[in-house]
Formats: structure tokens, sequence, C-alpha cells
């Protein structure tokens, strides 16, 4: 009971984390059709601007700071590298986006070296938030939580109850209308690429400290997003969220279940040799396998429901 | 009259010159270049190409933008050095000179089985689930030490048997004759399949699937086909890059030797089907020269971790036992790997206690094998070592299992720092 309310916890604090990194590249291949390869490398970036600027002034300066800084480089980037690939297709594009990946990743190791730094989380919030019977739950785990739903209600109403939202629903169905009712798409492209990399941003800036602060964070983290929107189906926001949370979960409770397929053979009477050639893959135990779920999952929603969770159509 | 009996048919001079000149070149280069370190160089350019050429008949040919083409090279590499060792142990008999077959088979079954899967979409969603792929074979590589043989990868020897004419594929030069080659062979059979009835409909599904579809063909069922049969190719290239080497480690089926073989088709220009072995040429010549020339060095080394230094030394071989270009770069993780273990922890095992005998530069060019080795023999005293600081055990652990070398050099140094 402990285990599983601390865990559901963990997953849905880690769930909500990979919905802020997956919502921006959501939002940005639903209008502009570009699957931003180099989304994760603004996550890392975010954490290390976080860092930057919480080494001078503190961490509640970088929290705002930070976003907006990731968030202007990504706008920049938008305006005057990807605005002239656009033309020559999607492929294009992802090929851009992914050779920007390396280049951040080099530069942060320039700026930073490669070793990973001392980002700490805020003395304020270091400490357990309350106690489940004996386990603590830390406070910086709540206050993510807080953070990540405060930003899901913010995209909500903001595309949905305000002006600028209502352009961008728009846009991405209908951009040449949207156009020609005398609204500047390109511009509104470029403040939601620029906005889907503040909010991947500030997932670096809460999520850096909490976890680990080094050059390899964007790689560690970029192929599990990719996961979330493919599963969740390309372009839609809901099921980016659901992919979220099912993969924060199962991250979280596989990792500390140590089952395998010995247990419930055992049960039916079977006790394998260790010198079967299977023994090895009845033995490994779910913590084990871990790390390659989100990517079993991936192949499967892709065998048995290609257009993803909630999908809408097939590309 | 029966249709046909008189045909057209001219010579294709220009074709002629060309691929004569290109099997001239690849005759000739050794001799042009023939110190041992340049020797590797063109090894390692031969593979690449072939490697290059594979993923350009996915890329260029039929527009399938693939994250994770070294699953089949890489998985092709581990079938090869199985059948090295198998063959050295006299379980089989498989000549050398056919082991990049094995790769190959190995290569286009595992296209087969992956291609299935991502072959179903195509566009953006195939690169994201070719990612995923890639993932997915790389986690499950350091899952079954067995097969794979964890961080430090499976070595082998690729002298067996009795020398043939005096050829034992001991010396380099031997092994650059047998990867030219294949590297011709592979070459011919994809700049044929190219003008093939299947080659010529890829094209038309790259450029317009809906079209294609209209004419009557299957766009899913091409890419299939065409994911297959450059897995195969790929494949070729791993066996060759395993008898190369004689290492292969779990960094050759992952992202980030996917990214680099991108990189160099890319640069060297998808649409000549030359293209990616000009920018395989480049692409080595950077990745194994700049270190030389910047501090960023590690920059470019990444994609290739220990692809730029052959093993050496093994059984005090002379005519192997020279250091590769490039060299530099393992010393100074060699370096850096030290020093920081040697204040981590107090226990050694014996090889690492060999190095504390020599310099450590002499570690370096010892070569890969004795350097994963050595990774993998300070990981344990240095898991001792973070074991208190559990949140930095868990960073570097999952840096180790990435196992490239700077991580872990950069790793060791920050758990020194702290422990």
């Amino acid at each position: 009971m402990e285990f599983t309310l601390i865990s559901l916890l963990n997953g849905l604090s880690y769930g909500l984390l990979l919905f802020m990194l997956s919502s921006g590249l959501t939002l940005i291949f639903s209008m502009m059709g570009v699957l931003n390869f180099a989304h994760a490398s603004f996550y890392m970036l975010g954490a290390y601007f976080g860092y930057a600027i919480s080494q001078q002034f503190g961490f509640w300066p970088a929290l705002i700071i930070a976003p907006l800084l990731t968030g202007l480089a990504g706008a920049l980037i938008e305006r005057f590298g990807l605005r002239a690939v656009h033309k020559h297709g999607h492929v294009s594009e992802l090929l851009f986006t992914f050779g920007l990946s390396y280049v951040i990743a080099e530069l942060v190791q320039l700026v930073w070296g490669r070793a990973a730094v001392p980002y700490k989380i805020p003395s304020e919030l270091d400490g357990p938030l309350f106690s489940l019977f004996t386990m603590a739950f830390p406070a910086y785990r709540g206050f993510m939580m807080l953070v990540a739903v405060l930003m899901v209600v913010a995209i909500w109403l903001l595309l949905t109850r305000t002006r600028i939202g209502l352009v961008i629903q728009a846009a991405l169905t209908h951009p040449e209308t949207v156009e020609a009712l005398g609204h500047n798409v390109p511009r509104v492209f470029m403040l939601v690429f620029g906005g889907g990399c503040a909010l991947a941003g500030l997932a670096g800036v809460i999520g850096g400290n909490a976890f680990v602060t080094e050059p390899a964070m964007a790689a560690t983290v970029g192929s599990i997003i990719f996961v979330v929107v493919v599963v969740g189906g390309m372009g839609s926001l809901g099921g980016a969220f659901l992919a979220s949370l099912l993969i924060g979960m199962v991250q979280t409770f596989a990792v500390a279940l140590d089952w395998s397929l010995l247990g419930p053979l055992a049960r039916v009477g079977i006790a394998p040799s260790p010198e079967l050639p299977v023994y090895r893959l009845l033995s490994l135990t779910l913590s084990e396998v871990a790390p390659i779920l989100p990517y079993l999952l991936l192949v499967l929603v892709l065998i048995f429901r290609p257009r993803g969770l909630m999908g809408k159509r097939e590309s | 009259m029966p249709v046909g009996l008189i045909r057209y048919s001219p010579i294709n001079l220009g074709r002629w010159l060309v691929w004569g000149g290109f099997a001239l070149a690849l005759v000739i280069a050794p001799l042009v270049f023939s110190s041992g370190s340049s020797l590797s160089l063109l090894s390692l350019m031969g593979t690449m190409m072939i490697f290059s050429l594979s993923y350009n008949m996915l890329l260029g040919q039929s527009g399938m933008l693939s994250f994770g083409h070294a699953v089949y090279s890489g998985l092709g590499a581990f079938f090869a050095i199985h059948a090295i060792n198998l063959s050295s142990s006299g379980t089989l008999q498989v000549p050398l000179t056919l082991v990049p077959l094995v790769g190959g088979v190995a290569g286009l079954l595992f296209g087969a089985l992956f291609g299935y899967v991502t072959t179903q979409r195509s566009g953006t969603a195939f690169s994201m689930i070719s990612l995923g792929i890639v993932e997915l074979v790389f986690a499950c590589s350091l899952m079954f030490p067995g097969f794979f043989g964890g961080e430090g990868g499976v070595s082998g020897d690729r002298v067996f048997g009795r020398p043939f004419f005096g050829i034992s594929f001991g010396p380099q030069i031997q092994v650059y004759y047998l990867i030219a080659f294949w590297l011709f062979v592979s070459a011919v059979a994809m700049f044929a399949l190219a003008h093939t009835p299947l080659g010529r409909i890829a094209n038309a599904v790259r450029d317009n699937p809906e079209r294609a579809e209209f004419v009557g063909y299957d766009p899913q069922r091409v890419r299939f086909l065409m994911l297959m049969l450059s897995a195969f190719f790929a494949g070729i290239s791993g066996g060759l890059a395993a008898i190369n080497f004689e290492i292969v480690s779990a960094e050759n089926v992952s992202a980030a030797r996917s990214g680099a073989v991108l990189l160099f088709a890319f640069i060297g220009g998808t649409g000549i089907f030359f293209g990616p072995m000009l920018g395989a040429i480049v692409g080595v010549l950077l990745t194994v020269m700049l270190p030389e020339f910047t501090k960023a060095w590690l920059l470019y080394r990444d994609f290739f971790h220990h692809d730029g230094h052959v093993r050496t030394g093994r059984h005090g071989q002379p005519d192997r036992d020279e250091p590769a270009p490039g060299i530099q770069g393992t010393d100074a993780a060699c370096a850096a790997c030290h020093a920081a273990a040697g204040r981590a922890c107090g226990h050694r095992s014996d090889r690492v206690r060999d190095a504390d005998r020599d310099d450590v530069s002499a570690v370096a060019r010892r070569g890969t094998w004795h350097f994963l080795e050595f990774v993998r023999m300070e990981r344990r005293c240095y898991v001792d070592a973070c074991l208190a600081d559990r949140d930095l055990y868990a960073a570097c652990r999952r840096r180790i299992f990435s196992a490239t070398t700077w991580r872990v050099s950069g790793c060791l140094g920050g758990c020194a720092g702290r422990a």
C-alpha cells in the first residue's frame, strides 16, 4: 500500500514532467508539421540556464528568466534557421533539428564542461512535504507537480479562452484562411515554436535539479518524449497527456518490481534449469526490463493502433 | 517478325570508366598510403562507405529518414564476431572471407523483423519509430550479456585456421583488401539494385506515394523490401567492422552510431549514388583528424567511440602493434579515468595494476579492448565508491551504460570529486 502510493506519486510527477516536454513538442508538431528533434536539447538548455542564473541570483529568478531565455533562443532559431529550411519539406526540417541537437549538446559541453554541474534544489523546498506511513514524499516533487499542473491549466486557458489561442487553433488546421483574414501566420509559428521551447526550458529548470544536469540529459529524455508523442497520437495534446502519465507510471512501477516469469512458472510447478537457453529470458526481472518498456509500448501501439492512443488521422 | 531480335545496346563507356577507376583506386590506395595508421584509416573508411551507401538506399532512394540504421550493422557485427569465435573454436566452419555474409544475413533477418514494424508508417513517424527501435535494441544489448558481452562487448580473433597461400588475415593490409573486395561487390550490387524496377519504384514512392499506389504498387511493401535489402548491406559492413576491430560492443547498435551514418550520407549528398562514399571519406577523416587540432576533439570523437583505434599488440604481433591515428583520444580519456579511479577506490584488478606499472599512454597504446576492460574493472570499485550518493550513482550508472569513453571518464571525475 505504502509502496503503491509513493510509486503512484512519483510516477505522476515524472509523467507530468514528461508532459511538460511533450506538450511543447506536440503543439509545434501539430502546428508546423515539424517534429522538433532538438526539443530535448531545449530542456537541457533550460536546465543549464537555470543553473547559471541560480548561481547568480538564486532559484526563483531562474525559474522565470531561464524559460524565457530558452524560448527566445527557440524563436530565433525558428526565425533564422527553420523558416529557411521549411520550403524543402518535412524531412529536411527534421534533419535540421537533428543537426541542431548536436550543436546544442556540443555548445553546452564547451561552456559548462562534460561532467554534471551541481545544480541544487533550493533550500526552501529541500525536505519532505508529508509522510505516508514511513516514507517521506519530497517537497520538491510536490513543487514539480504543482508547476506542471499550473502549466497545463495555463496552456488550456490560453488555447481556448484567449484571442491568440483562437488564432493558433485556427492556424493549426487552416493556415491559409487565417492568413487571408489578416493574421501574420509566420509570426504565430515563431511564437508557437518559441513557446514550445520555453515550456521545455521550464521543464529543464525544475527537472534539472530533481534529476541530473549533464550533457547526456537531452539524449536520456529525448527518445522517451518521442515515444510519448507517437504513442499518444502525433499532434494530439490529450494523447500526449495520457501517454506521458502512462509511461511515467510504467517506468516508476517497473523499476521497483523484481517480478520475473520464473514466479508464475514456479506456481504451476515448472522450475526451468539454468542451463536452458531461454533461462536468461525467463529470469529477467521487471526492473531489468524497465528501460525497454516504453519502446515495447511504442512497437505494440504501432502494430495494434497505428494512429496512436488518441490520434485522429493516419499519416 | 519476333520482337526484340534487333537490340541496340551501346557500351556505356562512362560507367565502365567510373567503376574501373573505382576498382583501380581501391587496389592502389594502400600502396600510396602505406603506413600502418593510414591502412587502418582506409579500412575504417571502407566499412563506413558500405554503411553509408546502404543508408542512402533508405534516405536517398526511398525517402526514409532513419535514425536507427546502426541496429542492422551492429547486430550483423555481433553475429559476425560470434561466427568468428565459433569458427576459431572449431564448432562452425565459416571462412573469414565469408564472415561478412553472416553479418549481412543477420542484418537481413532483423531488417525483416524490425522493418515490418517501422515501415508501417512513412515520413516523420517512420523516423521516430526507427529511433525507438534503436533505443530498444541498445537497451536490450545491455540486458543480455551472454550474447552482447555487456559493457565490455564481445572480442574475437580473426586469425584462425591454416593460412591460405600465406593469407592469414593477421596483417592489416590483408584485411584492407578483404574490405575493399566486399566494398566493390556491395557497391556494384547496390548500384545495380538502384536501376532495377524495384529501385525505380522506390524512387517513385519517395517522390509521390499516392501516385505510386495508383499505378498499382503498395508503397509500404516497397519500403519494406528496400529496408530489408539496405539492412543486408548494413550487416555486411557490420561484419567487416567486426573483422577489422575484432571487438563489437553495445556502441555498435547505438543511436550515436546511427546519427553518424546519417550525417555521413547527408554530408556526401543523398542525390548521387557515389555521394555517401565521399561523405564517409570526409566524415572519417574529420573524426580522426580534427582531434589533433582542437581541444573539443571529444565532440567529434563521440561518434566513433573506439573505432579510431585498432586493437593492437595481441600476442605481441609486431605488424599490428601500431597506434592508430586519434590515439590521443583514448590517451586523454584514460588519463582522466586513471586519475579519478586512483582517488576513488582502493582495490584494483590485475589489469589495472598492470596499467599502474606502465604510464597511462601505454595503456592507451594497448588499444580499445584493454581500455574497455579497464573501464569495466574500474566500474566495480567505482560503484562501491558511489554507493554513498544514490543520485550520483544512478546518474553515473546511466552514463556508464551508454559507455562512450568520455562519459565514463567524465563520470569518474565527477564521482571522485564527491566521493
